[in-house]
């Protein structure tokens, strides 16, 4: 680490701006950028309901680069270059999709058992061929396991600019492939009869997947990096129902994780980067999961909650508009306590006008769902929505000269 | 000069004639394992016309479809729309698939649905600029689905999916429309809605093709038809085409003398 060069100072005194050390510094920065880079290709996959085969692409690295280290230490090298065990694992993942790809085209696999076999096959011969390279004592090996859950110690300079290029390399082209890829995940037949080749569209996008899989295996291993490619799309989903944003948010969620499970695990001695930036990111997605509008656990519950007693309230105001007594004491509660009836279930005054109003809106609703014309204003019927909402005024009032002229009392 | 099935027992059951026409199918033999969903098929559909495709379940209509387009690969026979193979004029063809093949809970609006239509103009780069915006309006409310454009398509009834899926094709800007049973479980808004998209396409001179399956409405809604089962039983006017013979023929003893004599009027 001697004679220090002025581009080395120049980083390190940037990176002690963020008041960390050197290394933290570049792992959350390296690790930040992937998250975004995996988010982002990750929605595609997601989306196209194939985030399983991220896993076998991953466990099918290990392989490569077990080999790769073999062939490195054959030419006389010490078989560490990181530029030549990522390209061994790029080798043998690319295998391990076409394997996939050609066990479930054909035979009679399915894609999960197709996925299964794969994985499991290629991560065997890969823990095989770990166990030879210890027992034949060659070359710089210490290390080599680290690919299986990451490390982050002897993190260079040029590793976070690999991370940096590959990954901003694949967001690039998942942005300029995204209308096929989005065609093919959504209507995939559609997609075959406007002349788009699927099968190169989803091959591009596993190539995808394979790049972000191949750039991050060093930071957070090659068992856990599928968890990179999922948590940010599923936890993104929970927040828009529209594609664009849902691919945005799963990049910056993506980013946010990785740079934040980095400082993390920089903030204490012995804390393993992977797996933190994985329970992070899993962090957000149950938060999602939770507290999110509308299709958040939370949400549903009150929003079902609520529409309960919408329901109670207005089959009771019908019942007393009817003459009906109310026998769910539910539904009696509710009425109750908003003054519309009395604990023996007789109506209040207040409740003999607002069951009268209940009774009239919804005539008018069975007078408009009646009118094939009105179709899309009758499409608005809930048994609940009050019809002023839907009916100008004057719509109302040429509903209501259909409405059964009323016997007078 | 195609190659195909030219005779069947000693019928001629393919000729040259016709090949110029808007799609032109010769001799097609599609099969799943070994059993011909398809075999030895002709077809003719002419320009300006509404054409139903008819026939029982599994018949074939549907594979029909898919191997015109490519989305099955036949054992043999040729393709042939505006007198060239179907491959070089996919931009002129429009396609309505059957509802159950969409994923419904996929994170996308109405009004993206229909700018999907537009992808081969759009390409891979090109941005979604007012104008493209304002003609897939334009698509919708023709199919009277304007009001739904920033919904997401899950939340739509099944007839208003299958008018925006309509409202796609029609985005295209395609000269011949396959439409695969639009008209399967939908309401009655929804169907008169479609018919009266379709039949302003044919006054324009498109082509229209559809798949259909309630016999009833055959004679109100189309001009031609094409009964097959597996192979074809009769093509042409459906006034002259929709006999009790050949819809015997067609659907074996399945159709009672009553709904006959009821389709027939």
């Amino acid at each position: 680490m001697a004679g220090a060069s002025p581009t080395r100072n120049w980083r390190r005194s940037s990176a002690e701006m963020w008041g960390l050390g050197y290394n933290a510094a570049l792992v959350a920065t390296g690790a930040g950028l992937l998250g975004a880079a995996a988010g982002i290709t990750g929605t595609f996959l997601v989306l196209r309901k194939r985030a399983l085969v991220s896993d076998a692409i991953a466990h099918a690295t290990l392989p490569g680069i077990a080999l790769a280290f073999l062939v490195m230490v054959a030419f006389g090298g010490e078989g560490r270059s990181l530029a030549g065990l990522l390209f061994g694992s790029a080798l043998s993942a690319w295998l391990g999709l076409l394997c996939v790809g050609w066990l479930t085209h054909a035979t009679r696999l399915s894609e999960d058992a197709a996925i299964g076999a794969v994985l499991s096959v290629f991560f065997g011969f890969g823990i095989l061929l770990l166990t030879v390279i210890q027992s034949l004592n060659v070359g710089r090996q210490a290390g080599l396991e680290t690919f299986l859950l990451g490390s982050t110690a002897g993190m260079l300079y040029s590793d976070a600019l690999t991370i940096a290029v590959g990954g901003g390399l694949a967001t690039l082209a998942a942005l300029v492939l995204r209308r096929p890829m989005l065609t093919a995940a959504f209507d995939p037949g559609y997609a075959v009869a406007t002349g788009l080749d699927v099968r190169r569209v989803d091959l591009a996008m596993m190539g995808l997947i394979m790049a972000v899989t191949v750039i991050g295996i060093k930071i957070v291993g090659l068992v856990l990096i599928v968890a990179m490619v999922i948590l940010p799309p599923v936890t993104a989903r929970f927040w828009s129902n529209r594609v664009d944003r849902v691919v945005l948010i799963a990049g910056v969620m993506g980013g946010l994780t990785g740079l934040l499970g980095a400082l993390i695990s920089a903030s204490a001695p012995n804390l393993p980067t992977g797996p933190i930036i994985v329970l992070t990111g899993s962090a957000g997605f149950f938060v999602s999961l939770m507290i999110a509008p509308r299709r958040g656990v939370l949400a549903a519950l009150l929003a079902r909650h609520r529409y309960q007693r919408r329901v109670h309230l207005r089959q009771g105001l019908l019942a007393l508009a009817h003459g009906h007594p109310v026998y769910e004491r539910f539904t009696l509660r509710l009425l109750s306590r908003a003054g519309l009836a009395n604990p023996d279930g007789t109506a209040t005054d207040k409740g003999r006008a607002a069951a009268a109003r209940a009774l009239l809106d919804e005539s008018r609703w069975q007078i408009l769902r009646a009118d094939p014309a009105q179709e899309i204003a009758a499409s608005h019927y809930d048994g609940l929505r009050p019809i002023e909402t839907v009916l100008t005024p004057d719509q109302i009032a040429q509903i209501d000269t259909r409405l059964a002229p009323r016997p007078l009392t | 000069m195609q190659l195909g099935l030219a005779a069947q027992d000693g019928r001629i059951v393919a000729s040259d004639d016709g090949l110029t026409a808007p799609l032109a199918v010769r001799g097609l033999t599609v099969t799943y394992g070994e059993k011909p969903a398809l075999f030895a098929l002709d077809a003719t559909f002419d320009a300006g016309a509404m054409s139903a495709i008819i026939g029982p379940n599994g018949a074939g209509k549907s594979t029909l479809l898919k191997a015109v387009l490519g989305m099955v690969t036949p054992v043999s026979g040729t393709v042939h729309a505006y007198g060239q193979p179907v491959r070089e004029v996919l931009d002129r063809i429009a396609y309505v698939p059957q509802r159950a093949t969409v994923d419904w809970d996929f994170p996308t609006r109405v009004i993206d649905v229909v700018l999907m239509g537009m992808a081969r103009e759009l390409g891979l780069l090109r941005r979604v600029r007012q104008d493209h915006r304002d003609r897939a309006m334009a698509c919708l409310v023709r199919v009277g689905m304007e009001h739904f454009a920033e919904r997401q398509i899950g939340q739509l009834s099944g007839g208003q999916q299958q008018r925006v899926f309509l409202a796609r094709a029609l985005a295209q800007g395609a000269d011949l429309y396959l439409l695969d049973e639009p008209f399967a479980g939908v309401d009655a808004a929804t169907e008169k809605a479609i018919v009266a998209v379709l039949k302003s396409l044919r006054d324009s001179g498109r082509t229209v093709v559809v798949v259909h399956h309630d016999l009833a409405t055959v004679s109100t809604y189309f001009e031609r038809a094409l009964l097959i089962n597996t192979t074809r039983v009769a093509e042409g006017p459906v006034a002259t085409v929709l006999t009790p013979e050949t819809l015997q023929a067609t659907y074996g003893g399945r159709l009672a003398h009553a709904q006959l004599a009821q389709i027939l009027g």
